[in-house]
């Protein structure tokens, strides 16, 4: 039983699809205020508008009440008070812990000092698992299943957090992947190891027109310019990995693309119209995702 | 080298362990994993011995002192050819070999600079993931690789 979230790795195949199954149920009933006695501390030590959004959201339609605050500026952090310190006192007075905190492991730590259930809304750039459920649950409502899927992954593919949580967990689902990068932002050679022990198919390339055709899933992710030494390289890298609405002639009728958000220009907004277009539908799922996580570990649910 | 004046390098224990094959220049760290300098026991130590393994090797003597595999397989992250001799009446009576411990904890300090071990006051914890050709430690707590040659080792001084 799992007790928290921290961290994609902790789920098995099975406990996924729970996860994905008690969320399908909340999106039929919208609201389901069970919790209106607990009390849900949303600790963000960073801000993240979006993620603090939607976690509060879930914990509103299920009834909890929150407390917290939306970055550390103006608390005791910022006086020099250490995590575990926060966590102690904070797992006295609610029943539920969500915290986002700049440094890696973080949420893991925060875990172990608990006594109360914690769940990891990204730590650094370690983990981000609330997000790569929503991502499944994503693929599995627009697809209806999500083994054998063509998966093309595209844009800052060494450093995003997102794209390997992604690519882990779907690993479970036997996938085909195509990996679209510029060769600065390639996938690493350790998560292709990986994939090449468990057997899974992928290929690389360069050029995303290429990488639309066969898809199922087209999940495009943003590309930073602090990722580039060369402001010449970046504009160049920006440009050619933006998804536009005349690359999607040959999609199959099935294919979603989805995307973590915020965008910068990765796709076009006149692709937002298209039937193909799911990332803010996409978005929406991230509550009823957050809502089967918040049950799952307030009910003590054996996953 | 006469074996007497070999002998009289580092003068013989009754009984308790004996640690051979140290790298000379992990000497220290080695005593300070084993946390050596915080015991009672009657300690000889060798340096900068010569050896055809090592160039130059050192050697701990310690008098009544057995340790728990667990504890001693601590030193495998910086001596992993060391060699271990129990020793009881002036005879060694086992031999004992390292191996990498599968989980570490305190010893090693993470390599990512992001990592919560390295800023706060929480003890480093790691899974063993490979022990050779190189060792690679997964970091409990960021879920990152510190491999052998990024390996520090935290002092406990
Ligand atoms: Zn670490």
């Amino acid at each position: 039983m799992s007790k928290h979230l921290i961290s994609i790795h902790d789920f098995s195949k099975e406990e996924i699809l729970k996860v994905l199954s008690l969320a399908s149920k909340f999106e039929e009933r919208k609201s389901d205020p069970i919790f209106s006695d607990k009390v849900v501390a949303s600790l963000f030590f960073e801000p993240s508008t979006r993620t603090r959004l939607s976690f509060e959201t879930a914990a509103n339609r299920l009834g909890a009440r929150i407390i917290g605050f939306s970055d550390a500026v103006n608390t005791s952090v910022t006086k020099g008070e250490t995590l575990k310190d926060t966590i102690k006192m904070v797992s006295n007075y609610a029943d539920l812990i969500i915290i986002r905190h700049p440094l890696e492991g973080s949420a893991r730590y925060a875990s172990e000092v608990s006594s109360v259930p914690v769940i990891n809304a990204g730590d650094g750039a370690n983990q981000h698992p609330s997000q790569t459920l929503l991502d499944l649950y994503s693929i599995l409502k627009t697809q209806g299943r999500l083994d054998n899927l063509n998966i093309n992954i595209v844009g800052d593919l060494k450093y995003g957090r997102t794209v390997h949580s992604l690519m882990q967990a779907m690993s479970h689902f036997k996938p085909h992947f195509r990996f679209t990068a510029p060769k600065e932002l390639r996938m690493p050679e350790e998560y292709k190891e990986q994939l090449k022990i468990n057997g899974i198919p992928f290929d690389e390339s360069e050029r995303l027109e290429d990488g639309i055709e066969n898809m199922d899933i087209v999940y495009m992710t943003r590309v930073q310019r602090e990722r580039f030494t060369d402001a010449i390289e970046y504009e160049r890298v920006k440009n050619v990995y933006s998804l536009k609405n005349e690359m999607l002639d040959f999609a199959k009728p099935n294919m979603k693309i989805l995307h973590p958000l915020p965008r910068i220009n990765e796709i076009h907004q006149d692709v937002d119209n298209s039937n193909h277009a799911y990332y803010f539908e996409q978005a929406g799922n991230g509550v009823y995702t957050r809502m089967a996580i918040i049950k799952m570990l307030l009910d003590k649910i054996d996953i | 080298m006469s074996p007497m004046e070999k002998h009289l390098k580092v003068s013989a224990i009754k009984d308790g362990t004996v640690l051979d094959h140290i790298p000379a220049n992990q000497l220290f760290k080695v005593i300070d994993i084993l946390g050596l300098s915080k015991i009672t026991n009657q300690i000889t130590f060798g340096t900068n011995l010569d050896s055809k393994l090592l160039g130059k090797k050192a050697i701990i003597k310690i008098a009544d002192k057995f340790f728990e595999d667990n504890d001693i397989n601590r030193i495998a992250l910086i001596a992993p050819q060391a060699k271990i001799n129990i020793i009881h009446d002036f005879q060694v009576v086992e031999k004992k070999v390292l191996s990498v411990p599968s989980t570490i904890k305190g010893i090693a300090k993470c390599m990512n600079p992001a990592c919560i071990t390295n800023h706060q006051d929480v003890e480093t914890s790691f899974a063993t993931i490979s022990d050779s050709p190189e060792l690679k430690l997964l970091c409990k707590y960021c879920e990152k690789v510190t491999d052998e040659k990024n390996l520090k080792i935290i002092s406990n001084n």
